[in-house]
């Protein structure tokens, strides 16, 4: 079987910086992953050439099969492959409703459409209005995105990702910034995901990575250090030394 | 069970659905302009200058207000189609109509030419191309002045009657709704345009470029066309220009004609399509008004005028206030 998702001797340097070197990873259909290292290890950098905002200098990206490595982001978003962003990436003057219908209209390719097709925009809007139901972001539909709090800012940016129907959703640090009392509902979300979703969560937080993981992999210095279960991770004498470390100094 | 919610009337989904309707505040600017045909029957020229202004502002808010595409070189779209126009007339094609037409289609293969060289950059880059296009188009209708007339502007031109009816008249109230009736159709077109759902995905380019990638639109793609369409109307109202004044100079390419409907612009607000309706009215009436109070210094006003407009919708201005309160209440 196809992995949903892989790399095959993914590499990328800024200058003598290499932030990604000879990186293979396989995500599995319906995988819920997570990807972890300390700080400046290169999660981001990963994500980014997954998705195709950066090119890799060499290695290769998978699909379900497919090469994807030349295509641009807006391909690669086609064949189902979808993000969160670290930092709310959101169209903050427009209504929560409408953020989620862009990422509808262009899933359901009308959103060039230069004049209103009333039938086809109302199915788009009733769509994204459904699917805030489901996260509990109804209330807040017709507010501008940059009014409601950070924390609900966050759900947004995963309706938005969600609004793609996408195979394999990259999730990067879903709950950052967010205070513990909201992050609940955060996790609640990600945990109620379809199955056959893959899932990769990038994330700091070690108690929100072993409650929604499977399988993690350890990201240092742009490597992949060790992959396994979380008890095969949360027992290897490296991880602990890098991660611990990395945690006290900080 | 996706039947069961389209049925129930959702007020936001509502809300968002009814977002394109007319509003009675639009009419504003068609009675006004209406009214104004009346009032002030020897204003018609500056009238018809401002109308087709406004279709000049009405295209640029289209790429800056919407797809946030900032330009110093919209003139080349307007000074191509003026003498397309110009040229058109001045060798026998004289129907109004037609000449709009391919005006339009030189200004927007223009457009398309220079927009896909150049939309590839970003910020002070693109900025500095757009006037560079400018600059280059405006220097070869100089330098072709055997065919533009260069300095001395294209003369000659003899427009025919609009519609074969309404001949272009010394007092100007032919060229005043004829420039009407093509802002008015032009309106309705960029309305519809900017409440379409490729409208709403340029406002999603404009809020935020990465995530519109991040959600499989096609960026480039999505902004090249508008700025095509923005350059065909820029190209429509310089060869109304050219068609109600019969005559075409080299400033309709220059850099001050960018900058100006810029400023008007951002006079009236950018993004909302009325700003230009607002914005040119105000600049030039204002520009009548103190060239003849003071000829010398009259872009002295106008520029004190910007100053306080931009710091007031910036919020400068009530921070500064409050400031030089407390500063003087401190003391």
């Amino acid at each position: 079987m196809n992995a949903a998702l892989e790399t095959r001797g993914l590499c990328r340097s800024f200058g003598a910086l290499a932030v990604a070197s000879d990186i293979d990873f396989r995500l599995e259909p319906g995988a819920r992953h997570a990807l972890i290292g300390p700080n400046g290890a290169g999660k981001t950098t990963f994500v980014n050439l997954v998705t195709g905002v950066l090119a890799p200098s060499a290695g290769r990206i998978l699909l379900d099969g497919d090469d994807v490595t030349q295509l641009p982001q807006a391909q690669r978003v086609k064949r189902g492959l979808a993000r969160t962003f670290q930092i709310n990436t959101l169209f903050r003057g427009l209504s929560v409703l409408e953020n989620v219908s862009l990422a509808i209209a262009e899933r359901r390719g009308v959103a060039g459409d230069m004049h209103r097709r009333t039938g086809s925009r109302r199915e788009v809007v009733d769509e994204a209005y459904a699917s805030l139901e489901r996260l509990g972001l109804a209330a807040e539909a017709q507010r501008p995105v940059r009014e409601i709090s950070y924390g609900r800012q966050r759900l947004v940016e995963l309706a938005v990702s969600l609004g793609l129907n996408p195979n394999v959703l990259l999730l990067d640090e879903p709950a950052a910034g967010v205070p513990s009392t909201e992050s609940g509902i955060i996790v609640d979300v990600i945990e109620s995901l379809p199955a056959d979703i893959a899932l990769l969560i990038i994330e700091h937080d070690m108690d929100l990575v072993f409650r929604l993981a499977r399988r993690i992999t350890v990201l240092v210095q742009g490597a992949v250090l060790i992959a396994g279960t979380p008890q095969e991770i949360a027992a290897d004498p490296r991880v602990r030394e890098v991660y611990l470390g990395e945690r006290v100094r900080s | 069970m996706s039947d069961a919610l389209a049925r129930r009337a959702e007020p936001a989904v509502e809300a968002l659905l009814r977002s394109h309707r007319f509003r009675a505040w639009e009419a504003l600017p068609w009675l006004a302009a209406a009214a104004a045909f009346f009032v002030f029957p020897d204003y018609l020229a500056l009238g018809s200058q401002i109308l087709i202004n406004i279709l000049f502002a009405l295209s640029l808010d289209l790429i800056l207000g919407y797809a946030g595409i900032v330009t110093l070189g919209h003139a080349a779209f307007f000074g191509a189609g003026a003498y397309t126009a110009g040229l058109l007339a001045a060798h026998g094609w004289g129907e109004p109509l037609s000449g709009l037409v391919v005006a339009a289609l030189v200004s927007g293969l223009l457009g398309l030419v220079s927009g896909a060289i150049i939309l590839r950059t970003r910020a002070l880059t693109l900025l500095m191309l757009t006037l560079v296009i400018a600059v280059m188009v405006q220097e070869a209708a100089n330098k072709a002045g055997s065919i533009t007339g260069g300095a001395d502007g294209l003369q000659g031109m003899n427009v025919a009657p609009v519609l074969d009816l309404f001949r272009f008249d010394l007092y100007g109230r032919v060229a005043y709704l004829y420039s009407l009736a093509v802002l008015f159709l032009a309106w309705l077109a960029a309305r519809r345009l900017v409440h379409s759902p490729f409208g709403r995905s340029l406002t999603g380019i404009r809020e935020n470029e990465a995530r519109m990638h991040a959600i499989g639109s096609p960026v480039f793609r999505r902004r090249l066309t508008i700025y095509v369409i923005a350059a065909a109307l820029a190209g429509i109202a310089g060869a109304l220009l050219a068609q109600t004044t019969q005559f075409v100079a080299l400033e309709v390419l220059s850099f001050e004609r960018s900058g100006a409907v810029l400023i008007m612009l951002i006079l009236g607000g950018v993004g909302r399509l009325y700003g230009a309706f607002l914005g040119v009215p105000l600049y030039m009436i204002l520009q009548d008004r103190f060239a003849q109070a003071d000829p010398v210094y009259w872009d002295f006003w106008i520029g004190l005028l910007l100053i306080i407009v931009v710091m007031a919708r910036s919020g400068a201005l009530r921070a500064a206030w409050r400031t030089a309160r407390r500063r003087w209440s401190g003391r």
